[in-house]
């Protein structure tokens, strides 16, 4: 696409069993992926986890070791970043800082012999209402003010597909709120398909249509917000996605639509649609808010899950809500969020507490039982790759 | 008397003594340029004009011939070295090569040799591969050094550089030689410049490795050094006095501009 016209809608993104090693590391280890046209799609997931690198394999940045890409149906492996009907907003921004604003955005659209290329940059930047800064250079403007900058060089092409690279990290809360609601009302307005990559799984949530978990160079899973929300598939996505309570236990009773699971002597009932596993050891979970505090011991209904006594050992005031550390004996610590609906915490520190949930709020997960994956590990971002291949440098240079 | 009130006045004497110091041979040869010389150019024998309007009027116009030809070699070799230097720079700091660190230390080596050896062993491998000594060898002499300061300075503006700029203009469509172009050259320049400025004074200034490598080809250090074993004349103090001042103006223009540019970005920022 190049040269020549604006692509008139957003492509499909295929990924097909891409691979992608690094001297010394694998980052991706064997990914199949497929973006609808038209979506707003988030690959989620902590540093390291391989979500930088599918971008960049995808911008055209680095050549994937095995496997092959396609957009809009066209295999564009092959094809050199500056061939792919592809444009990034780039973590850093990379506004090119000895051109104005202006020429910034027009930049992609001069490159492609695109006639009016200053009047439609105007138009770009009138959308991101920056337009009276078009005279500026980049290091007047301010984070928030760059970010819509970068978003406005890349949007104004009119790309296929387009390539968020954690463009909303350096904003503060209130100016990434600002950003995520306008990012999501251009995607609307412009009908693109958006890639966006992200650690931050109250973004992903509130903006993506769907969500892939990534972790070591694997999708976990992949769904609509709430779908992986509410039904996680495996521990990772259960902690890395909002905070779980989890218990592992062996399945000791079956009806044929729940299973009951032993947690420390205690049975819990998990529905059979809302578990992956349905017999040996499995793995069960509850997300916080789904839980209730009981003073007295509550009364057994089949409909609930009831765990206690318990102490309450630790209680923080949140403003929307309290949470409170439960730790019931043979189980371990729960975490449970209450509604501040009157004033303040509820329940003090050494406070005996019953735990009881919905059954229909329990998962399970398909997880083999193990200890939790660590949740920090090499940081392989653009800019951390950036960042010490530059420090690399700099050594080289000193010790030149 | 407190010690602050002696800070008060002794750093601005001390100042006042270090900047005299180095003024006055730039003054004094600034002011004999317009001594109304004979043969030698030492004792004030009144002032004139003359040897400004008539600079190329002495021998034969043999002070504006050095001139012209130091003109001609510190051009050449800034050219061919700032050209070659940032080529090198950037394939240093970019690229993975065998013998790429090698190749940083062999820059280093013009550097820190001394100059007479290097203008020794050069003028040696000219001679046992019978080349004539002209202008040419001194342009492939003057190169050769002035190649390491350009590589030490755009090496560092290379590194500064943020790869994600370059990746940016190869997403936005940007085909590599307009990448260069567009991005990468325009946000070197600064570097490229200095670097070219460095080569220019060094190749002008050279004395030692020129004296050498010249033959019979005469360069404006090289004249003066000659002449002054029998006075050197007043006209090579115009030139000298006329240098510093093109310098100093060029350098003040920079700051004033680059002042006014500041305010300006100011104002609007």
């Amino acid at each position: 696409m190049p040269s020549g016209a604006f692509a008139d809608r957003g492509a499909d993104l295929e990924l097909v069993g891409i691979q992608k090693r690094f001297p010394g590391f694998t980052a991706i280890e064997h990914l199949d992926l497929v973006i609808p046209a038209g979506s707003f799609f988030a690959l989620l997931g902590p540093s390291g986890c391989g979500k930088t690198t599918t971008l960049r394999l995808v911008a055209g940045l680095e050549d994937p070791t095995g496997g092959r890409i396609l957009i809009g149906g066209t295999d564009v492996t092959a094809q050199k970043a500056y061939q792919r009907p592809v444009n990034t907003v780039f973590q850093s921004y990379a506004l090119f800082p000895h051109m104005t604003v202006l020429e910034n955005v027009a930049f992609g659209l001069r490159r492609r012999q695109i006639t009016d290329a200053l009047g439609k940059a105007h138009e770009a930047l009138r959308l991101v209402e920056l337009d009276h800064l078009a005279a500026r250079k980049p290091v007047q403007l301010s984070g928030g003010q760059q970010q819509r900058v970068a978003l406005a060089r890349a949007i104004v092409n009119r790309p296929a597909l387009l390539l968020l690279d954690e463009p909303l990290g350096a904003l503060d809360l209130k100016l990434r709120r600002q950003m995520q609601l306008e990012l999501k009302t251009i995607q609307e307005e412009v009908g693109l398909t958006f890639l966006h990559v992200t650690h931050d799984q109250e973004e992903a949530m509130t903006m993506a249509d769907t969500i892939a978990v990534m972790n070591k160079g694997r999708i976990e899973q992949l769904g609509a917000p709430e779908q992986l929300y509410e039904l996680p598939r495996t521990a990772f996505v259960a902690n890395f996605l909002g905070q779980s309570n989890l218990f592992t236990g062996p399945v000791v009773g079956e009806t044929s639509t729940s299973i009951a699971v032993d947690i420390a002597g205690r049975s819990i009932v998990v529905p059979k649609t809302r578990s992956h596993r349905h017999a040996g050891d499995v793995t069960i979970g509850v997300r916080p808010e789904k839980l209730t505090l009981h003073r007295d011991k509550p009364v057994h209904d089949s409909g609930h899950n009831v765990m206690g006594p318990g102490r309450v050992t630790d209680v923080s005031f949140t403003g929307v809500s309290t949470q409170y550390l439960v730790s019931v004996p043979g189980v371990g610590v729960l975490i449970v969020f209450e509604q501040n609906r009157s004033f303040g915490p509820v329940e003090g520190e050494g406070d005996e507490v019953w735990v009881t949930w919905n059954v229909e709020h329990g998962f399970g997960l398909d997880d083999d039982p193990v200890a939790p994956d660590p949740r920090f590990v090499a940081d392989t971002s653009t800019k951390s790759i950036a960042a010490q291949r530059r420090a690399a440098l700099v050594t080289e240079l000193e010790e030149a | 008397m407190s010690r602050l009130s002696l800070g008060k006045w002794l750093l601005p004497l001390y100042t006042a003594l270090a900047l005299i110091f180095l003024m006055v041979p730039i003054v004094y040869t600034f002011i004999f340029s317009f001594n109304d010389s004979l043969k030698s150019n030492i004792t004030w024998r009144g002032f004139t004009l003359d040897k400004w309007l008539n600079v190329c009027a002495v021998q034969n116009g043999a002070v504006c011939q050095a001139f012209g030809n130091s003109l001609i070699i510190g051009l050449a070799a800034t050219l061919i070295a700032t050209t070659l230097g940032t080529m090198i720079a950037i394939a240093l700091v970019r690229y993975r090569f065998r013998f790429r660190s090698s190749t940083s230390l062999l820059l280093f080596l013009p550097m820190a040799t001394p100059e007479v050896v290097l203008g020794a062993g050069l003028a040696a491998q000219f001679l046992s591969l019978g080349v004539p000594k002209d202008m040419l060898t001194i342009i492939l002499a003057h190169t050769m050094f002035c190649i390491s300061f350009v590589v030490v300075t755009v090496k560092a503006r290379v590194a500064g550089l943020d790869p994600a700029l370059e990746e940016a203009g190869r997403d936005l469509y940007g085909s590599p030689g307009q990448v260069f172009a567009r991005i990468t050259f325009p946000l070197l320049l600064p570097g490229i410049l200095a670097a070219a400025l460095l080569s220019f004074a060094l190749s002008f200034d050279d004395f030692i490795i020129t004296n050498f490598n010249s033959g019979a080809v005469t360069t404006f250090p090289k004249y003066i050094y000659i002449s002054a074993s029998r006075g050197i004349p007043a006209e090579a103090n115009v030139i000298a006095s006329a240098v510093f001042i093109l310098a100093l103006v060029i350098v003040v223009t920079a700051q004033v501009s680059a002042a006014a540019r500041a305010k300006r970005q100011a104002r609007l920022g």
